[in-house]
């Protein structure tokens, strides 16, 4: 995808119209592309056969993961239901330590932020560690537009900036991609690379050519994943230390964060890294656990001399105002839902279309889009419950999909006044609520019932598969048949008397 | 800007109320003390990092051994730090040693020796965490941030009697809370990357190769 197309996607389209972007080629039909993409399909299931296998292998014991998921729910509960109050203390320690704070309601707003900090100190080049906040943002593309190059120093989301794409999983981004096509944009676009289809060869050319540009970048970006409110700390996790690197090299740190992203203490730390790095990479902990406080102080020899933090809300405040749907904040972004989705597995993560893929981002991004852009995604799940069961903060993923389906048709009435979810009740269809009206008249109405069903023994079977509404159903499921006796027939003859 | 800061958070408190959940009980692992090192080792191993045991006052020989077949020809040290004084006195009579470089400007006068031309960099350990074969990197004014970071070896060294058996353990009983410096980090083994095709690589950006040396407390006589 482009960068042209990147602005396109569902919640940079949703900050400036409510177009129907996803109703036509909408998730469907991009899932049918994907699904006769053999060497993608091959990508995904070797990717997520070894994630599932290594996740297993570092819960060996039920009873203990199960404790310990309880506990990372009632953490991040707790620090939800004391959210206004967490970020005001986050956002007095961080002054304390010399952190600048700002806040942003809207990416736009987030990016406008960033980029002051950047012109005021004359920025031209950026590093930027993995961050999923500034995926929502768009934020080097903006960046690029003023002038300011944004490099990522990840080494999936170097790849990906090379191919031109959006990541495919929050936390292996290239997971779509194999060494040969990765090798193969190495030979194109690192001066002096052959083709190689050797991952140390190829790692090797990522650190030669990122040593330069850390050393060279005027700031660093990252993302935050916890931010303790008691200390003001900012707590990144990663394994490449790239996210060390851009943090501490370059002479200006901006990191951006949802607002959700909040811990009460720092003894919340612990069981939080239990469960982050084992759930979504099959790690007993990342090789690096950094814990920034503060900016270079007076004396110290390297670190940023200052520090800022971007709180964005983009939505989030609104996810809050709803007490069940408010559990999607728990997220701490750890990716286990998609790496165990059936869904996800088979289509990857492009064809959802947004910044979140998977389970995850199939109850995130139609709550921050609007269901009236991604609409579409609640519906692409059987419900299986895998997310459910897998989630280190036991969201109630397929309780909010059945949820959304619902908002999307009826919404229900919110404070605001515009519905609980953003572009809710857009889903009505003419057809739909005939069939719902039919339905019920039908079931209410003992002599119509009688009359109906018998009607169905005799000629239902005769209705042919190509008519229009048993089509969408006949297309990739057998049709249904109808018994030749209804079960009112059938009780009758066993004796069971009319009430 | 202050105008967005006040919107989100009226909007947060008109949110309805949800209950402050007590925390359930949960306890860290913890080993019996034998185990422990073992644990530590066995953890630091399975990520490809090495772990020698060393007397205390033996390690910058042992150090001089193992950095040898590895092409090394300058460390960094911390300036005025205990170790850069142990390392230049072991191995000041070898003329072979490598050159002994101490952090002792800020970053920006040195940027291009640091991030190209120093091999391997030396740093005291707080502590270490044996459930997941940690170290706990805490920079100073003497041991600054970049130097475990940028060469492509990094050596860490450790006192046996500072591995704890949990992170949960370390911070409750050495109230980190109270006293949070600039920076601390976790260190569990070399720079590493799997996202090419799920396949390990070292030495992505970090160092290539950690070398953890645990120091043994002299026997009392």
């Amino acid at each position: 995808m482009s960068v042209e197309a990147e602005t396109n996607s569902p919640s940079h389209a949703a900050s400036h119209t409510s177009s129907h972007a996803s109703s036509h080629g909408g998730f469907a039909e991009r899932a049918h592309v994907a699904l006769n993409d053999k060497p993608l399909r091959a990508n995904f299931r070797r990717a997520m056969d070894g994630l599932m296998v290594k996740r297993a292998a570092q819960f060996p014991d039920a009873a203990d993961l199960q404790a310990l998921r309880s506990l990372g729910a009632a953490i991040k509960e707790r620090a939800l239901a004391r959210l206004p109050n967490l970020l005001e203390q986050l956002e007095a320690r961080c002054a304390e330590n010399g952190i600048k704070v700002h806040w942003a309601e809207t990416t736009e707003e987030a990016n406008r932020i960033v980029l002051g900090i950047f012109q005021d100190h004359g920025v031209k080049t950026v590093v930027k560690g993995k961050s999923m906040v500034s995926e929502e943002m768009h934020l080097n593309a903006f960046l690029g537009k003023h002038g300011i190059e944004a490099i990522e120093s990840d080494l999936g989301e170097y790849i990906i900036q090379l191919a031109g794409e959006m990541p495919s999983h929050i936390v292996m981004p290239c997971i779509h991609k194999n060494k040969g096509q990765i090798g193969a944009l190495f030979a194109k676009h690192i001066e002096g690379q052959g083709y190689t289809e050797d991952v140390d060869e190829l790692t090797a050319a990522a650190r030669k050519v990122l040593r330069d540009r850390f050393a060279q970048a005027d700031a660093g970006i990252s993302g935050v994943n916890f931010a303790v409110a008691e200390t003001g700390t900012l707590v990144l996790v990663e394994n490449e230390g790239n996210g060390r690197l851009s943090t501490t090299l370059p002479p200006l740190h901006v990191a951006v964060m949802g607002i959700e992203k909040l811990v009460e203490t720092l003894d919340d730390i612990p069981p939080l890294l239990a469960l982050l790095p084992r759930s979504a990479t099959g790690q007993p902990i990342t090789t690096y656990v950094n814990m920034i406080t503060s900016p270079r102080r007076d004396g110290e020899k390297d670190g940023p001399r200052e520090v800022h933090l971007v709180l964005l809300d983009n939505g989030r405040t609104r996810v809050y105002a709803d007490l069940e749907l408010r559990e999607t904040l728990r997220c701490i972004r750890c990716g286990a839902c998609m790496n165990h989705c059936p869904v996800y597995a088979r289509v990857g993560g492009h064809t959802y279309d947004a910044v979140y893929p998977g389970p995850i981002g199939k109850i995130l991004t139609p709550q921050i889009a609007g269901l009236d852009v991604a609409g579409d995604l609640p519906h692409a799940s059987s419900l299986c419950n895998a997310c459910v069961e897998v989630c280190p903060v036991k969201i109630p993923i397929a309780d909010i999909l059945v949820r959304l389906r619902r908002e999307a048709v009826r919404p229900s009435p919110s404070k605001a006044g515009s519905g609980a979810v953003k572009g809710g009740g857009g889903g009505w269809t003419l057809s739909e609520a005939s069939a719902w009206m039919g339905w019920k008249w039908l079931h209410a109405n003992p002599t119509l019932y009688r009359l109906g069903t018998r009607v169905l023994a005799l000629a239902g079977n005769l209705i042919p598969a190509s008519l229009p509404p048993l089509k969408a159903w006949t297309t990739v499921r057998a049709k249904p048949k109808f018994a030749a006796k209804t079960l009112h027939q059938l009780a009758r003859e066993r004796g069971y008397d009319d009430v | 800007m202050s105008d967005a800061r006040a919107r989100i958070l009226s909007r947060l408190r008109a949110a309805p109320p949800s209950p402050v959940p007590d925390l359930p009980e949960w306890r860290a692992p913890r080993f019996e003390a034998s185990a422990r090192l073992e644990k530590f080792r066995a953890m630091f191993e399975s990520m490809k990092a090495e772990v020698h045991e060393v007397e205390a006052a033996d390690w910058p020989l042992r150090l001089r051994t193992l950095l040898a077949n590895r092409g090394v020809r300058a460390v960094v040290h911390g300036d005025g730090s205990a170790t850069g004084g142990q390392l230049a006195t072991a191995w000041a009579a070898d003329p072979e040693a490598p050159r002994l470089v101490p952090y002792d400007r800020a970053i920006e006068a040195w940027k291009g020796e640091l991030v190209h031309g120093i091999d391997a960099g030396v740093t005291f350990a707080i502590g270490g965490i044996a459930e997941t074969g940690t170290l706990i990197l805490w920079p100073t004014v003497e041991e600054p941030r970049l130097m475990s970071l940028l060469p492509p070896i990094h050596v860490a060294l450790v006192a046996e009697e500072t591995i704890h058996d949990s992170f949960a353990e370390v911070i409750a009983e050495q109230g980190w809370s109270k006293r949070m410096p600039t920076n601390i980090v976790l260190v569990s083994g070399p720079s590493k990357t799997a996202d090419i095709e799920q396949t390990l690589a070292f030495g992505v950006h970090g160092p290539k190769e950690l070398i953890v040396l645990v120091l043994r407390r002299a026997e009392a006589p």
